[in-house]
């Protein structure tokens, strides 16, 4: 997994609540059988629309999101955090994320940064009020998100879930290290079904 | 010892090592697999030369992508192809039991498990599926994941998971004639919100539940990833004993009674304690359909499509007013007054033996509307040949539905079946996300009889009329 530990970008301004990975990536990229090139699928339907924030040549580079509440719900598709990473996006902000949606990001060296809704609601304004493309800065080591006006917020995140960002660990390797913890348990625990 | 909850007690059986101040290295005794979610999991594990670790608690079939008419005939569309020959070779590459297109046993995944007894009380399980919630209707602990950790399960028959809070909803007295479990969880998550039930594990009790049937709980279960959910459960009873015995993979004789004695005590003790509560009364739901773009946009049949303005925060007022636009609706138009193009039954909610005969009692003796195209898919293979035999299939044929082959179908629209940009549809899925049955379409999330009945009359109707009539 691609290691997270600092970025610094522009950021792009979603300003919709309940964000769902149907909207984030339609079914039919979900055809694919590899994780890479998903990008053109983003937000396939909303940006058909010319106005849409993603088409604004500003956010072009963007490398972080800023959504409202509930960011993620819906399908399981890890397709979604794919999809984002492939367009450049390393980190979502948003006050909730829907569960499933990020444990999938964790996973791929994408970070979803929970904030307050007032913090969310203030880069929004930032992002309103810049003529140039507003930047923030996300530090994994520290847990906090800055502009370069001064302006900062702390995140939480469990310790093991950014030790294994920070370092871009191999989540089925550490796990393996726990052989005998699984072999004990399967074998107490036989397969519960008649073949 | 202390009283636990259904959820605290499977949870702490599978526990296989607990990292102090961090997640848990869960077991998963169950891992369902399908062909949308799962060729890129394979790929890692062949990229590092590793194994699945326990082939038989590893059950795959295909299901999202498989055409509803002629099965066994050649897929049109390359890419579906491609992914169910994919989920071939991964099963023979790695040893893996397969119900391919053609077997008994093939269907919707969410169908399959309980119906082949591979659902059992106290397990966990998995899928690469948000919908997995549906297993908990048995008593099991079953929750929905990614790829990454579709490839983790395969890998090493566990997870590293934080546990979630524990969740009550309770509900007390009796559902009314015509409100259906379908009524009652989008009930549920109107009330709760699509994000109310983050973080958490619901257990669905009171008089209510218990008085639902297996096929019905199923459907109860499934919708909890719609209230945000990671699981929803029904603790076991005799209900759930008898509906297993004699299935496929269920042990027989004594080690059936073994077993069942075991699956019992898989219930929430007097005076356990949950993280939070929300209790309702059974009678309070009517049947409901839904006017906007996520599940939680609901209200009962007899009620309107809302008023934006009427929304205090502007987030949510914004969003109503988006969801209108995409759905073309005028606010205080009576539901019942819709119009609908097309009628589906089937998905993982809803495709179930008790689905289809609820529905074909509906239609029974009518016809559907000139104006309206009603199809319905049965959830599995079994499902289908069940309906044939009761003659559920002429029904639906007779009064002008077509009747197809088993498959997630319109439920997400990657097979081709699809809604026309505009058409709006009655459906018996569990999402009306914005093109979520083809682009530009527009879905109403409704019951099997409330579906059936839109197609006849060709607009919503509150069944609980016709149910007099
Ligand atoms: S029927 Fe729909 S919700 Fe259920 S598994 Fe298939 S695509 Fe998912």
């Amino acid at each position: 997994m691609q290691p997270f530990v600092k970025v610094t970008g522009v950021v792009a301004p979603l300003d919709r609540v309940n964000v769902d990975t149907d909207q984030i990536i339609p079914k039919q990229f979900l055809k694919a059988v590899v994780r890479t090139g998903l990008g053109k699928g983003l937000f396939f339907d909303w940006r058909k629309d010319p106005d849409f924030v993603l088409n604004r040549p500003r956010y072009r580079e963007a490398k972080i999101l800023v959504a409202r509440a509930n960011f993620g719900c819906g399908s399981s598709r890890e397709h979604a955090p794919w999809a984002l990473a492939d367009f450049g996006f390393r980190a979502v902000i948003a006050p909730s994320f829907a569960d499933i949606f990020r444990n999938n990001s964790l996973k791929n060296g994408f970070l979803p940064v929970i904030l307050k809704e007032e913090e969310v609601e203030a880069i929004f304004q930032a992002i309103e009020h810049h003529e140039e493309a507003y930047e923030l800065t996300i530090d994994l080591t520290t847990q906090t998100v800055s502009d370069s006006a001064g302006w900062s917020a702390r995140f939480e995140i469990g310790e093991f879930q950014k030790k294994c960002l920070l370092e871009g660990l191999d989540d089925v390797a550490l796990t393996l290290m726990h052989e005998k913890e699984i072999a004990a348990y399967e074998a107490a625990h036989p397969v519960p079904y008649r073949f | 010892m202390a009283a636990e909850t259904l959820f605290d007690k499977i949870w702490k059986e599978h526990v296989v090592y607990q990292q102090p101040d961090g997640p848990a290295l869960l077991y998963i005794d169950l891992h369902l697999v399908h062909e949308v979610t799962s060729p890129q999991a394979f790929e890692a594990l062949r990229n590092a030369g590793r194994k699945v670790r326990s082939p038989d608690r590893t059950f795959s079939t295909l299901d999202h992508d498989v055409p509803t008419i002629n099965q066994l005939g050649p897929i049109a569309d390359p890419d579906a192809r491609l992914q169910v020959e994919e989920m071939r070779k991964n099963c023979r590459d790695f040893g893996l039991r397969l119900f391919d297109l053609g077997s008994h046993e093939q269907g919707i995944v969410h169908v399959i498990g309980p119906q082949l007894g591979i659902t059992q009380p106290g397990l966990t399980i998995v899928c690469g599926d948000s919908h997995t919630a549906t297993h908990g209707a048995l008593g099991a602990l079953a929750f929905g994941i990614g790829t990454s950790e579709v490839e983790h399960v395969l890998g090493t028959q566990c997870l590293w998971q934080n546990k979630p809070k524990s969740f009550e909803v309770r509900i007390d007295g009796r559902l009314s004639p015509g409100v259906s479990s379908k009524d009652l969880i989008l009930g549920i998550i109107g009330r709760i919100g699509i994000g109310g039930g983050t973080g958490t594990v619901i257990e669905y009790r009171g008089s209510a539940i218990e008085a639902l049937s297996i096929e019905e709980r199923l459907t109860l279960c499934n919708m909890s990833i719609e209230g945000g959910a990671r699981a929803g459960m029904v603790a076991a009873d005799q209900k759930t004993v008898d509906y297993l015995r004699g299935r496929r993979y269920v042990p027989t004789g004594k080690d059936f009674d073994r077993a069942a004695e075991r699956w019992l005590r898989y219930r929430t003790d007097d005076g356990a304690r949950f993280d939070r509560s929300v209790v309702f009364d059974g009678a309070s739901f009517a049947p409901q359909v839904t006017w906007g773009t996520n599940p939680g946009m609901v209200t009962d049949v007899t009620g309107r499509v809302p008023d934006p303005a009427s929304f205090a925060d502007p987030v949510q007022r914004e969003s109503a007013e988006r969801a209108l636009r995409y759905m073309a609706l005028k606010p205080g138009t009576p539901m019942v007054e819709i119009p609908i193009d097309r009628v589906f039954i089937g998905s993982c909610t809803n495709s179930r033996l008790t689905d289809l005969k609820l529905a074909a009692e509906t239609v029974r003796g009518r016809k559907v509307a000139k104006s309206v195209n009603a199809m319905v898919v049965p959830g599995s293979w079994q499902v289908k040949d069940e309906a044939e035999k009761l003659g559920i299939d002429k029904i639906f044929k007779e009064a002008g539905f077509e009747w197809r082959e088993p498959g997630c179908s319109m439920c997400l629209a990657m097979n081709g079946d699809m809604l026309q940009p505009g058409e709006r549809c009655a459906s018996t899925s569990n999402r009306n996300f914005e093109g979520r049955q083809g682009a530009g379409g527009r879905t109403h999330l409704v019951s099997p009889a409330m579906a059936a009945a839109a197609a006849v009359a060709g607009h919503f109707v509150d069944i609980r009329d016709w149910a007099r009539n």
